[in-house]
């Protein structure tokens, strides 16, 4: 090699690498956002990027509502920047693809009977990633309209608007594909999580306490899954509805109280399991309507008020190997037939025996009680709940029925719980 | 008065002491609550077969022993009188005498169990609640027995059938008249009635205490106010526990004046 | 000094005292007589404040009873049928009473010696012969040295040597100046232990007045024969 072939190649390369710098200078364009300026306003900050580029918001209240994003890019906050939407309209939307929205406290929606006003809007975008987010009296908080793909993460989402109508759903699913919704805590709004033909949705590891009408609320969305979420002390309960091919597992279910409330209400669902979970001291833990196909094994449904109340509308439902401990009536029905099978559950009621060991008892359990026939009857004899008498009448019922529905028992009833 | 009170009291515990009936009883409960607890799942469902054996028998068991002790004790009591003792002081001295080590056989027995099997600390609440009723069910039907003994106390055929009579009726029949009637009237809003009824029962008030620690998720789904009013709030509790000192106040009270008042 | 006036006291339909008037004074040794229901044990008992009479008035030293119980510390009583509870101990129930007296047992040791009880101490009650429970009654009424001492039937179930022993004390008590009032069928004993004697015949007071007189005036030699012809006047 001569030496101007060697200037040559030092040349090129070079040539080469300054070009490969200005190229990633450019790409990794920090672009700040602070309250000190020179750019004091996330807006603006936006405008600024280029697709990819990440915008870093310092900490400190940004007073802006309808940021646009449009851009595939990043959107960081650091030590938490406060974005006060002051009340009025949607606080940001995300309309473009690939956006990461991350680290930032948002508040103060506007309100209203017509506009449904969200902290976050995600419209017509996929392979977001909304993370990490502390929403605070908000209106609705994170909502998700005709996406695909694109995660949901470790939001919290607060709100202390008590009445039903005047307060919007914490994570709102609508018409969307594919969404992940993780590790988020949902507390006051209306519903916790909401869907609406959302297809294929993995929620899990969620926190929905309090709110006031379902923690969880499944409309037409097929194929989804949920799992180890915690609904507590919500208005309603639970609801998943009209959908089918969904998956409930290993949740809590506990302390949602109220003539109204139910651990989990299912209504027109086809074809769904529900196993593992846990349901506490919930008024109904269990309502089923018009639902087939359900197979719910292995749950542990422990001081409800009802284990179960199903409708004669559901038909071909399993439930098998659940424990059902100390609720104060097993099941409940409003009519003499019986479409469902109860089979190997272990009832903390039942007062069979097992005379040849094999860990099941030799008597059937019935689970509806003559006392939860009177009182669906005559609701103010629920005062004799637990009386003497009533155990005398439930006995001699469970010996001899004549007013429960003869064809609903399990005839394998376990003698010890299902670990 | 206190000092001599407690004389007599303990002059009783002694002498139950060394009885051993009420160190019987005592274990009963004890291997019951044990056994509750071994093989019968978790806490909450064995105190709630303990609560359910002890509104049953607690009360025969309190009224037999109350009514046994004074027929037991007619001479003894008669000699106690010849002494220089005023009537009000002997009475709550025998009472507070009898009462109370049947009452701690009940919650010594039942509690040790619970203890051990640390349901005490799990279910403080729940455990506390039956364990406390049962102290307040032992006292009011000690009393009434001991009213039943006095105010029976020349036949004693009379006075234990009076005494059965009074415990089919109150933990038995009183709840299916109480149905009866919820059916007879069940067009009118009844709730009131209800709750009213149920009050006049020391058996119903301990076991709708009970009810409210346990089935408050069923009592819950009931949509009438006055019931959620009762069962929501702190009423319930309130009101049972008052109507149940009143339960003990008042049998008391009348054992009392009839004890002052009678030829022996 | 007990005094009892117009003292009356029904049982239901069936009038038991029919107004009885006694004034006894202290340090008189009397003995009630008469048939079974004639009203001896009701008028011991309504002094001792055990049954509340329907009228008249009753005074023990200068005492009107009304419910009231100090006077009682004046007063040893021996009932009886005595019962005690069963497996207390001799000892545990003198000492029972002593603190519910609250007074010197003044005659404890005397009387536990007198009528032969050390044995009989540390010893259940329910174990005891119902001679030996007798004693337990006797020492309960006289060992706070009391004022007025009542004895029902009280040598009914001794044996002869114990039942002079009993006397002997009795005897004791009077010359100390103690007054005593028993009941008693056995007339040769009222004989030996009273110089009074109240003759009670359906709830009124017949006779009432000295051992003496009452033989001088029937012509009897014996207390039995007096008592029996009274009866039959009645």
């Amino acid at each position: 090699m001569t030496c101007g072939e060697i200037m040559k190649l030092i040349l090129y390369i070079a040539a080469l690498l300054t070009g490969f710098l200005l190229i990633t200078e450019s790409a990794l364009a920090q672009i700040k956002v602070s309250p000190e300026g020179p750019i004091t306003s996330i807006q603006a900050g936006i405008d600024q990027a280029s697709a990819r580029d990440t915008v870093t918001v310092l900490a400190g209240t940004y007073h802006e509502n309808n940021i646009e994003i449009t851009r595939p890019i990043t959107l960081r906050g650091i030590e938490r920047p406060v974005i006060d939407g002051n009340g009025e309209g949607t606080i940001m939307v995300i309309r473009a693809d690939s956006v990461t929205v991350q680290g930032f406290g948002l508040k103060n929606t506007g309100r209203s009977y017509i506009r449904d006003y969200t902290a976050i809007l995600i419209d017509q975008a996929s392979d977001f990633v909304v993370e990490d987010n502390h929403l605070y009296n908000v209106f609705f908080g994170i909502y998700l309209a005709e996406t695909d793909r694109g995660v949901v993460r470790n939001n919290h989402i607060e709100s202390y608007d008590r009445r039903e109508a005047s307060s919007g759903n914490g994570i709102h699913l609508w018409n969307v594909r594919n969404p992940e919704i993780i590790g988020n805590r949902v507390t006051g709004m209306r519903d916790g999580i909401y869907l609406e033909f959302a297809e294929n949705a993995r929620i899990h590891s969620n926190v929905s306490n309090g709110n006031n009408r379902y923690g969880l609320h499944y409309m037409f969305s097929n194929g989804g899954t949920y799992y180890d979420n915690t609904f507590r002390e919500n208005g309603a309960g639970v609801a998943v509805m009209y959908s089918e091919d969904v998956d409930m597992k290993n949740n809590l279910f506990e302390h949602n109280w109220g003539s109204s409330s139910y651990g989990l209400l299912l209504k027109d669902m086809r074809q769904s399991t529900i196993e593992g979970n846990r349901f506490y001291k919930n008024t109904v833990a269990i309502y089923s309507e018009s639902s087939t196909n359900i197979q719910i094994k292995r749950n542990h449904i422990e001081q409800n008020g009802w284990a179960v109340n199903i409708k004669s509308s559901s038909a071909r439902n399993y439930f098998t190997e659940n424990n059902f401990i100390q609720n104060s009536f097993d099941v409940r029905t409003d009519s003499p037939r019986n479409n469902n099978v109860f089979e190997g559950n272990y009832w903390s009621n039942y007062e069979g025996y097992d005379l040849d060991r094999d860990g099941i008892g030799d008597v059937p359990y019935r689970p509806v009680s003559l006392f939860s026939v009177i009182i669906e009857k005559q609701p103010e004899s629920l005062i004799l709940m637990r009386s003497m008498f009533i155990r005398l009448l439930d006995t001699a019922e469970r010996i001899m029925p004549v007013l429960t529905p003869k064809t609903l028992y399990d005839e394998q009833p376990k003698m010890h719980r299902i670990p | 008065m206190n000092s001599l009170l407690l004389h007599i009291a303990k002059n009783e515990w002694k002498s139950l002491l060394r009885g051993k009936w009420v160190v019987g009883y005592a274990l009963i409960f004890l291997l019951l609550t044990d056994s509750l607890l071994r093989f019968g799942g978790g806490g909450p469902e064995a105190l709630l077969s303990l609560s359910n054996v002890m509104l049953l028998f607690i009360p025969l068991v309190g009224m037999i022993y109350g009514i046994l002790y004074i027929y037991q004790s007619r001479e003894f009591i008669e000699l106690l009188l010849t002494q220089p003792i005023d009537r009000k002081v002997l009475f709550w001295g025998l009472f507070a005498g009898i009462a109370t080590p049947l009452m701690l056989a009940f919650v010594i027995g039942s509690l040790l169990p619970l203890g051990w099997h640390g349901i005490l600390l799990l279910d403080a609440a729940a455990s506390s609640m039956v364990l406390g009723l049962g102290a307040v069910l032992t006292l009011i039907f000690v009393s009434l027995g001991f009213l039943f003994g006095l105010a029976f106390y020349d036949d004693r055929i009379k006075g234990f059938g009076f005494t059965i009579v009074v415990w089919l009726f109150l933990a038995i029949l009183y709840d299916g008249l109480v149905l009866m009637l919820v059916f007879m009237f069940g067009q009118y809003r009844l709730e009131r009635f209800v709750i009213a009824v149920s009050m006049l029962n020391p058996i119903d008030l301990a076991r709708i205490m009970v009810m409210l620690e346990f089935d408050i998720s069923a009592l819950m789904g009931y949509t009438g106010a006055v019931f959620n009013r009762f069962f929501g709030s702190n009423m319930g509790i309130i009101m049972a526990s008052g109507m149940l000192t009143l339960w003990l106040a008042i049998p008391t009270w009348i054992g009392l004046r009839v004890f002052k008042k009678k030829d022996f | 000094m007990i005094e009892i006036k117009n003292l009356k006291k029904s049982f239901g339909s069936l009038e038991v005292l029919k107004g009885i008037n006694l004034s006894i004074p202290k340090g008189q040794a009397t003995g009630i007589v008469g048939p079974n229901g004639a009203g001896k044990t009701t008028l011991i008992k309504t002094i001792l404040g055990l049954v509340k009479p329907d009228s008249g008035s009753i005074r023990v030293n200068e005492t009107t009873l009304n419910g009231n119980w100090q006077y009682r510390r004046d007063i040893g009583y021996m009932p009886q049928v005595a019962r005690y509870p069963e497996n207390m101990l001799v000892r545990e129930l003198l000492e029972f009473i002593k603190g519910l007296r609250n007074q010197p047992a003044t005659f404890e040791h005397e009387l536990i010696e007198q009528l032969n009880l050390a044995p009989e101490l540390n010893k259940q009650l329910r174990t005891l012969s119902g001679g030996n429970r007798q004693k337990v009654g006797a020492t309960l009424a006289m060992m706070f040295n009391p004022e007025i001492l009542f004895f029902d039937e009280p040598t009914a179930g001794l044996d002869p040597k114990s039942s002079r022993m009993f006397k002997e004390r009795v005897q004791t008590e009077k010359e100390q100046g103690k007054t005593v009032i028993i009941t008693s069928h056995i007339m040769s004993e009222l004989e030996q232990l009273v110089d009074h004697v109240i003759f009670i015949l359906d709830g009124n007071v017949r006779y009432y007045g000295s051992t003496k007189n009452l033989l001088a005036e029937s012509n009897e030699e014996r207390l039995e024969g007096a008592i029996a012809s009274m009866m039959e006047v009645a």
